[in-house]
């Protein structure tokens, strides 16, 4: 962790500068936003020098020009904007412009990025020897919007809040979850903030997390926004969205929920406390539930910048951009983190022979699974459950299927023979009806087996319900025979735990919403999942989630058919944009305009 | 036109009004030529289908229902109206020539009240203001019959009973004193009192504006006291033409007799009919060869085969009568006077 | 009069509270009676993988385990006397008239519909100014030259009008006259009039445009039907035979009666459209009524429905009123008894 003492020091010499950028205004913020932009490899130069996945690799347009108007534009709307309660990926990506955890990542692209670093801590968190400690240093001087400081019990409200009340359901719970908190009933409930016993703030500047049992991750979970500071007298409950205390270069200047977001720049806000972001455009538009055609071609047209949602470009556009080479250089490929895959039911005959799963590794037709998926702009073939920007990913392969991923139907034939099959047999694959892409992967998967003998039908069931009553419901899986199950997982934050802890811990089976929908309980993953997480050492760790994956691949059980790709569109007017690996999106506290 | 403008007020000289449809050449006119003086009424009889109405409306040049073919002459106080342009004749219509229709419900504008109606045709050709074409409209509403006219004014035709809404219908077409007055079939559908008032009311207002009349109707009875001249169309032709005693007591036509036959009169029911016309009116886009009436004639035998053959020419018989048959004047005074008068008398 | 709009009130207040009951049925009787739990149901309004006790909270505080009834109820007496919610630290107000709190949002839906109302209210009436305009005068030139080149070419463009899809014709005109010509502004540039009247009329050209061709075709047909009927009543033979002017024949007696079964449709459809143009606010992305409660169908977001479906049948009902009381003022044979 040289990093992190390196940083430290940067951070320390924030300090010192608080001084001088207080009676300095903004001053202090220019001086240190060009050394931001030295960590990029700026090779490319103008726009139209730009190549297809250019920002994958590097900064496209780099630029520390201030000024003009950042558009966005997302089909959806919001859960919320509160940092404190918000699932959407993009969301943990664009809260940043206006509010700061306790970490957050690197701001590089490629596999850099996926290295955590202080953001209003001072430090990576200091663990107790028990490992069910975690203490942060908050940096000094750090205000919000209104010039007020921001103090420790503001972590600590902040977390209290969008865990443990029942208002705030929207944000993930995993510090109710993680903290020994008791029968805390939140802040909603008990205006005591005292009785929360997870988080201890013995000053104004150290916060104290108190686990329930080792979890070596933590930094991950301080890196959601979840941990940003939310001053107790400026909380109006699921309304604190639209008048966030903001503490990032930029503040709410309006917002029209569902409608419109407007930001500003925060005159509040110390570029020398923030090692990660910057402050280029004066303003920032977001406009929400807009047409999804719409904004491509408001995209490709240059009249605004970024796809806010990075789910990337419809069928239309992206058809209109691949047959375009220079549209096409305007374009990104990155991975999102989703691995799109099948689990094959260890608990539904014949597939509770291994080798009968096998059968299946080696038949399945890669390539016509990838299809659906937009071929492969849509995704790189998987075959491994971590994705490639999973911290402690590997690649290997188990099953190769042929040199074009077709299918090796030999080898198959010989695994069917095994289990007992030679001539091959009969099962379902259960997929949500209503996602077409998925059952187009349900319809390849079902032509390929059938090379082999093997005979799919296709149970289509209702998304809405698809893991509280159907796929999720082992007992329903087991009554309805569904061997194969077509699903896909992307983690809360990009480790080799926060991906499979979820979908291959055999004690995270449940009889409703279960993920692990294979019903793999194999002790020695369980086992090495528990120690993974007590593991300090980062290296080590990773080390450790590599042998669960490999282990989970021995299993047969699950088959990757893509890690998802997007193809995002970036205007010529868009400044200093590179893709971040941990969101698969540009880096929103980054991007500037051309004016 | 070549031709010199007659003496007459009114003169149509061989108007043909044909319209093509799909199934063929409707001859709803078919060379029609009659005079008429001011001050003098023509009923004009026939069955229903027999070109009456297209003929007047031809008159007034709202014959123009899709493409319709217009050819001949009419001839309006010296003026050929055929060949005048559509605008001037539209200045003519309501002011120089007039019509009273022949369904008053449907020919009045159901959105706009009597009055109102009444008011538009008067100021079309005067230029007053509209209190005084009011004044107007109720002044003819009262010559034509309506008590309280000045509170009837502003009722809608749905509020007027069918005598009113017809003489109503007469308010709106006097209003500017017309000197030809068509009435299409004035007193359809009304009862036999109220008949006779409107039939009076017309004459009156003729006497009084001095204008030509006709009266449509495929009722002689209706013609019998009104008209000094009568002409008798079968098939888009003229088959009798003559004064009011030629066709009462001299007609000479079989389809005339017929139409005598069937004139309702007090003593009988009006549906019992002494000489009823057998069959169908002519289809006028095949009109049956040679006299257009054979197939329905009794009398079809007595023209040596030339009934089917040859269209009868329309000969004056005597003094301005003419008849449009090939059986010799003497046959057919002969079988009126021996055999169709008796009958028609002996009750 | 009065007595026939008084009656018609307490019809459209019975009818309203009919609709509310099926959609109330639609949303939550059918889902329950095919086995969903409340807890199936709260699951959709919380975040991803929520925990069993995030759901459960949701549940409370949606009151999802009610029984039915007394959801309706509670529903049905927001509307009349208003009612709390718990935004977290503090209680939110909902006066009177309370459609509830969006499951998804958060955000009353009264208020919500009313700040939608104007972007929903400027398209429609926008393009039926435009549709009547442009529909009527073409179905009257088409029947007054019948069987022209004129009349054939209207017609067609017209079954093109009717045939085709506005996300069609709006995502072309966006294409064409936006992104390339630029002549107009893209989608989702709708700006409230009050804030800036030039940028809301160029803005709306377009969704006009793409609106009304729809409509407009569809009552260009309706009118060339109705006024080559009317051109033949006999009443109209009676105004030429007055000895009018051609055109004042055409406007002064068919046009009035061709145009007010028309004047019938036109409050219908207007009244439709002020529930939401749908398809038109998505693809211009213009946040009215129409687009809202569309995303709130798809959320499951049942307070909105509501509130929507009801906010759409008063328009209906009160242009169906308006309707009533216009064609009896236009047409004297109708009597308001
Ligand atoms: N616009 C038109 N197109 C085609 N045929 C027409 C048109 N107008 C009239 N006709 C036809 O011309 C014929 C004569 O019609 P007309 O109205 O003159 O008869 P009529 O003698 O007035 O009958 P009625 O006593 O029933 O009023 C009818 O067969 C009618 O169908
Ligand atoms: S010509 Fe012959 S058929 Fe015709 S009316 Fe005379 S007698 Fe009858
Ligand atoms: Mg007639």
């Amino acid at each position: 962790m040289r990093k992190t003492n390196v940083l430290a020091l940067a951070a320390l010499g924030t300090v010192l500068t608080m001084g001088l950028a207080a009676c300095g205004g903004t001053a202090g913020g220019g001086g240190n936003t060009s050394s931001g932009n030295n960590n990029s490899s700026t090779g490319g130069g103008d726009a139209s020098a730009a190549k297809h996945n250019d920002a994958y690799t590097k900064v496209v347009n780099p630029s520390d020009a201030k000024g003009g108007t950042l558009k966005f534009a997302l089909t959806d709307e919001p859960d919320s904007m509160d940092p404190g309660n918000t699932y959407y990926a993009w969301n943990w990506n664009f809260s940043r412009l206006y509010s700061r955890p306790l970490m957050t990542y690197t701001p590089k692209p490629g596999p850099e990025g996926l290295k955590l670093v202080p953001d209003l801590a001072e430090a990576p968190g200091e663990v107790s020897a028990d490992g069910k400690t975690w203490t942060y240093k908050l940096k000094k001087g750090i205000k919000y919007d209104d010039g007020t400081e921001v103090k420790a019990t503001d972590v600590k409200y902040a977390i209290a809040r969008s865990n443990f009340t029942d208002e705030l359901t929207d944000g993930p719970k995993y510090f109710a979850q993680y903290l020994d908190a008791g029968d805390y009933k939140g802040p909603y409930k008990d205006k005591n903030l005292d009785d929360f016993k997870g988080i201890e703030t013995p000053d104004d500047y150290t916060v104290v997390f108190k686990l329930k049992a080792p979890f070596s991750e933590f930094d991950f979970l301080v890196a959601n926004p979840q941990s940003a500071p939310v001053p107790q007298a400026k909380d109006t409950g699921v309304d604190y969205e639209k008048a966030v205390a903001s503490t990032g270069p930029y503040k709410f200047e309006s917002y029209e929920v569902g409608k419109q977001l407007n930001l500003v720049r925060n005159p509040n806000w110390d570029q020398a406390t923030d090692t990660t972001r910057k402050q280029l455009p004066d303003r920032i538009e977001v406009q929400f539930k807009q047409n999804a055609e719409d904004i491509d071609n408001r995209l490709i047209a240059g009249q605004i910048h970024v796809d806010l949602g990075g789910t990337g470009l419809q069928p239309a556009g992206r058809a209109k951009v691949v047959s375009n080479p220079q549209l096409k250089d305007s374009t990104d490929n990155p991975f999102t983190p989703f691995n799109r895959y099948a689990m094959m039911s260890t608990k539904v005959a014949p597939f509770d022979n291994i080798d009968c799963r096998k059968a299946v590794q080696y038949a399945i037709d890669k390539t016509a699974t990838q299809a659906p998926w937009g071929g492969p702009l849509g995704g790189d073939i998987g075959t491994t459950a971590m994705t490639p920007t999973t911290v402690g990913y590997k690649p290997f392969d188990l099953y190769p299927n042929g040199a074009d991923h077709k299918g090796d139907l030999a080898k198959a034939k010989e695994a069917l023979t095994a289990c007992g099959h030679p001539d091959g047999f009969s099962t379902n694959v259960a997929v949500r009806g209503d996602r077409t892409k998925e059952v187009q992967v349900a319809e390849a998967l079902q032509a390929s087996l059938a090379r082999v003998g093997i005979k799919l039908t296709i149970k289509k069931y209702p998304s809405g319900d698809w893991s509280a009553q159907y796929a999720g419901k082992p007992d329903f899986v087991h009554k309805n025979n569904l061997g194969i199950m077509i699903a896909g997982w992307g983690s809360d934050w990009p480790s080799g735990f926060g991906f499979l802890s979820q979908i291959v811990d055999g004690r995270a089976i449940k009889p409703s919403g279960n993920y692990n929908m294979m019903e793999l309980n194999d002790p020695s993953i369980n086992e090495l999942l528990d120690k993974g997480i007590q593991t300090a050492d980062a290296a080590q760790r990773n080390e450790i989630w590599a042998q669960v994956d490999q282990k989970v691949m021995e299993s047969a059980a699950f088959t990757s058919f893509v890690y998802e790709k997007t193809l995002i569109f970036r205007p010529a007017s868009l400044t200093d944009a590179y893709v971040h690996s941990a969101w698969g999106m540009y880096d929103y506290t980054w991007l500037g305009v051309k004016q | 036109m070549t031709t010199q403008p007659p003496e007459s007020f009114l003169e149509l000289r061989d108007l043909r009004i044909h319209f093509p449809t799909e199934d063929g050449l409707v001859k709803s006119v078919d060379g029609l030529s009659y005079k008429l003086e001011r001050g003098k009424t023509l009923g004009i009889v026939g069955e229903s289908g027999s070109g009456k109405s297209v003929t007047s409306l031809g008159i007034l040049g709202l014959h123009k229902g899709g493409n319709a073919k217009i050819s001949g002459e009419i001839w309006l106080d010296g003026e050929e109206l055929v060949s005048a342009s559509a605008d001037h004749v539209r200045t003519l219509r309501g002011k120089k020539m007039a019509m009273i229709f022949q369904d008053p419900l449907s020919s009045m504008h159901p959105f706009y009240s009597v009055g109102a109606q009444i008011v538009e045709a008067y100021r079309i050709h005067n230029r007053v203001s509209k209190a005084v074409a009011r004044k107007h409209a109720i002044d003819m509403l009262g010559r034509v019959g309506i008590p309280q006219p000045d509170r009837r004014v502003d009722d809608y035709p749905h509020q007027f009973s069918g005598g009113m809404r017809q003489r109503a219908m007469i308010a709106m077409a006097l209003s500017c004193d017309p000197e030809l007055l068509i009435a299409d079939e004035p007193t359809t559908a009304l009862d036999v009192t109220v008949q006779a008032q409107i039939l009076d009311l017309m004459t009156d207002l003729q006497r009084e504006f001095n204008s030509a009349l006709i009266i449509i109707t495929h009722d002689l009875g209706v013609v019998a006291e009104l008209s000094d001249d009568i002409l008798v169309m079968y098939g888009g032709k003229c088959v009798e033409y003559g004064t009011a005693e030629d066709i009462f007591y001299r007609p000479e036509h079989p389809y005339t007799w017929g139409l005598l036959g069937s004139m309702p009169r007090l003593d009988r029911e009006p549906t019992e009919r002494l000489l009823p016309i057998k069959g169908t009116p002519p289809s006028l886009i095949n009109v049956p060869s040679g006299c257009a009436f054979n197939p329905r004639c009794a009398f079809a035998g007595r023209t040596d085969g030339k009934a089917t053959s040859q269209v009868p020419d329309l000969l004056e018989t005597e003094g301005g009568h003419l008849v449009r048959c090939h059986m010799p004047r003497a046959e057919r005074r002969s079988i009126w006077d021996n055999e169709i008068k008796p009958m028609l008398e002996s009750t | 009069m009065v007595a026939f709009i008084v009656r018609r009130v307490i019809a459209a207040v019975l009818m309203l509270a009919v609709v509310s009951m099926a959609t109330f049925a639609i949303f939550f009787l059918i889902p329950r009676a095919l086995g969903q739990t409340p807890e199936g149901m709260a699951s959709r309004y919380v975040g991803r993988d929520a925990t069993p006790e995030a759901i459960q909270g949701a549940v409370k505080r949606l009151h999802l385990d009610d029984p039915l009834l007394v959801q309706y109820g509670r529903f049905a007496k927001g509307i009349v006397a208003g009612q709390d919610y718990s935004l977290g630290p503090k209680k939110a107000e909902c006066p009177a008239p309370c459609f509830g709190f969006s499951f998804n949002n958060n955000q009353p839906v009264w208020p919500t519909l009313l700040d939608r109302l104007p972007a929903t209210l400027s398209l429609a009436v926008g393009a039926a100014v435009l549709w009547l305009v442009a529909g009527v005068s073409i179905g009257v030139i088409s029947a007054l030259k019948r069987g022209t080149l004129l009349d054939r070419a209207a017609m067609t463009v017209a079954l093109a009008g009717v045939s085709l899809p506005i996300y069609f014709t709006g995502l072309v005109s966006l294409a064409v006259f936006a992104y390339t010509l630029g002549i107009f502004p893209g989608g989702g540039s709708y700006t409230p009039i009050t804030v800036n009247p030039i940028m809301w009329f160029q803005a709306l050209v377009l969704p006009w445009i793409s609106l009304a061709f729809l409509y407009a075709a569809l009552y260009a047909r309706l009118t060339r039907a109705g006024m080559l009927e009317t051109m033949g009543e006999d009443y109209i033979r009676t105004a030429r035979a007055k000895g009018l002017k051609e055109r004042t024949v055409v406007t002064r007696h068919a046009l009035r009666a061709t145009l007010t079964p028309i004047l019938t449709i036109f409050g219908l459809d207007l009244g439709l459209l002020l529930g939401g143009a749908v398809l038109t606010e998505s693809t211009f992305s213009i946040q009215g009524i129409g687009k809202l409660v569309i995303d709130a169908i798809r959320g499951n977001d049942l307070p909105v429905v509501l509130g929507v479906t009801l906010f759409a049948a008063f328009f209906i009902v009160l242009a169906n009123l308006i309707v009533d009381i216009l064609y009896a003022v236009v047409d004297p044979r109708v009597r308001l008894s």
